[in-house]
């Protein structure tokens, strides 16, 4: 888009959306939320980047390379911390049996695995939000405008 | 003509879902059908067992993991197979990675 | 009178039914692929709000551990069984997506009535 007015309010929100977001995957065992929601706004607010400024600039940020490790990385994580219980006690991903610190319900340390899960979730939902819209407008671009018009 | 007939069966398609409807239990205390030994267990022991104060997370990633992760597959899947659809590979100089 | 009262009872069940025969008109009706994919999503999220409906007690609270102990939570495994089912729809709504782009690359219309014409006459000529 060329409008003055769009482009400097979207540089001003966007952080704003992405510290939101991270609130609430971090805080996904104390108040209403998770990993899926809290994947979905960091998600949105790449989106909103990639309609406002255009798809070339959007691709340096995040580019196919980084969509790679993202992916693959959060499930490799996922098994790997089964893959923990399974080798500290005899079961596969146990919370409380294979020594993960418990603390007190309530406070930001505490229910072992779960923030651990929680984060890993939204990495890789923010990541295939990001994927699948850039591989659905990648059709629309042409030699002399570069960019959604 | 087809048309009209078409919205006159959806009508009457309407009218017989929600007769049935009509037997569900409307007024949900605890001695509702869906509200079993298994509801109990998880609201009475989530807390001591995991140390979450939010039940649902607690039953997403601790007592149901293995669902998760199964629906990480089926993300990862996805991405999969829209990008064999529509990423071609073109012979052409210049083009970013 | 105690039709329009049981009808007032129900009405997170009577709205689901509805979304889901709207979702269905639209399929069965229309000629645009795009309008019948965005129908079969609609039939998708009717099915999220029966099972929520379900789950529902009268008087309750969200179910977050409260300082009163005898509270009323709500039933939270319908909750959890949404969330799969919300990754399952939107996957399926991409990948019918990315086959009409290239159903419209191919042919050039993406209309029901030229693209049974068009398809009919390439098995003719070959």
């Amino acid at each position: 888009m060329d409008d003055r007015i769009v482009k400097s309010i979207t540089r001003l929100v966007i952080p704003f959306i992405q510290l939101y977001g991270i609130f609430i995957i971090l805080h996904g065992h104390i108040t209403p939320g998770g990993g899926f929601s809290g994947g979905t706004l960091i998600g949105t607010s790449l989106i909103l980047y990639t309609l406002v400024f255009g798809l070339l600039p959007s691709k340096k940020k995040f580019s196919h390379r980084m969509s790679q490790i993202a992916e693959s990385g959060g499930i490799v994580i996922y098994v790997g911390i089964g893959l923990i219980g399974l080798f500290l006690s005899g079961q596969f991903l146990t919370n409380l049996d294979a020594g993960f610190p418990i603390g007190e319900p309530g406070e930001l340390f505490s229910a072992g695995m779960i923030p651990l899960l929680m984060i890993t979730i939204g990495i890789k939902v923010a990541s295939t939000m990001v994927s699948l819209f850039h591989l659905l407008i990648e059709g629309d671009l042409d030699a002399d405008h570069p960019g959604i018009r | 003509m087809k048309k009209h007939l078409l919205s006159l069966l959806f009508l009457i398609f309407f009218g017989i879902l929600v007769y049935s409807i009509m037997e569900m239990p409307t007024m949900q205390n605890q001695e509702a059908p869906s509200y079993n030994e298994v509801t109990e267990y998880y609201i009475k022991n989530a807390v001591n067992d995991t140390g979450s104060v939010n039940f649902i997370s607690a039953i997403l990633a601790d007592y149901r993991g293995f669902d998760t992760l199964g629906e990480t597959i089926v993300l990862f899947t996805s991405v999969i197979a829209v990008a064999s659809v529509l990423r071609t590979v073109k012979k052409k100089e210049g083009e970013d990675y | 009178m105690q039709i329009i009262q049981a009808f007032v009872d129900h009405i997170n069940f009577i709205g689901a039914v509805a979304l889901f025969l709207i979702g269905l008109h639209t399929v069965v009706t229309k000629k645009n692929l795009i309008k019948r994919i965005m129908g079969l999503n609609i039939m998708g999220t009717s099915i999220f709000l029966f099972l929520v409906a379900i789950g529902n007690v009268t008087g309750g609270v969200p179910p977050i551990l409260q300082q009163d102990p005898n509270v009323n939570y709500i039933n939270p495994i319908p909750s959890v069984l949404i969330l799969t089912g919300i990754v399952v729809v939107v996957s399926m709504t991409v990948y019918s997506l990315s086959l009409t782009i290239k159903i419209y690359e191919m042919y050039g219309t993406i209309n029901q009535d030229e693209l049974t014409y068009l398809i009919r006459e390439e098995e003719i000529h070959d």
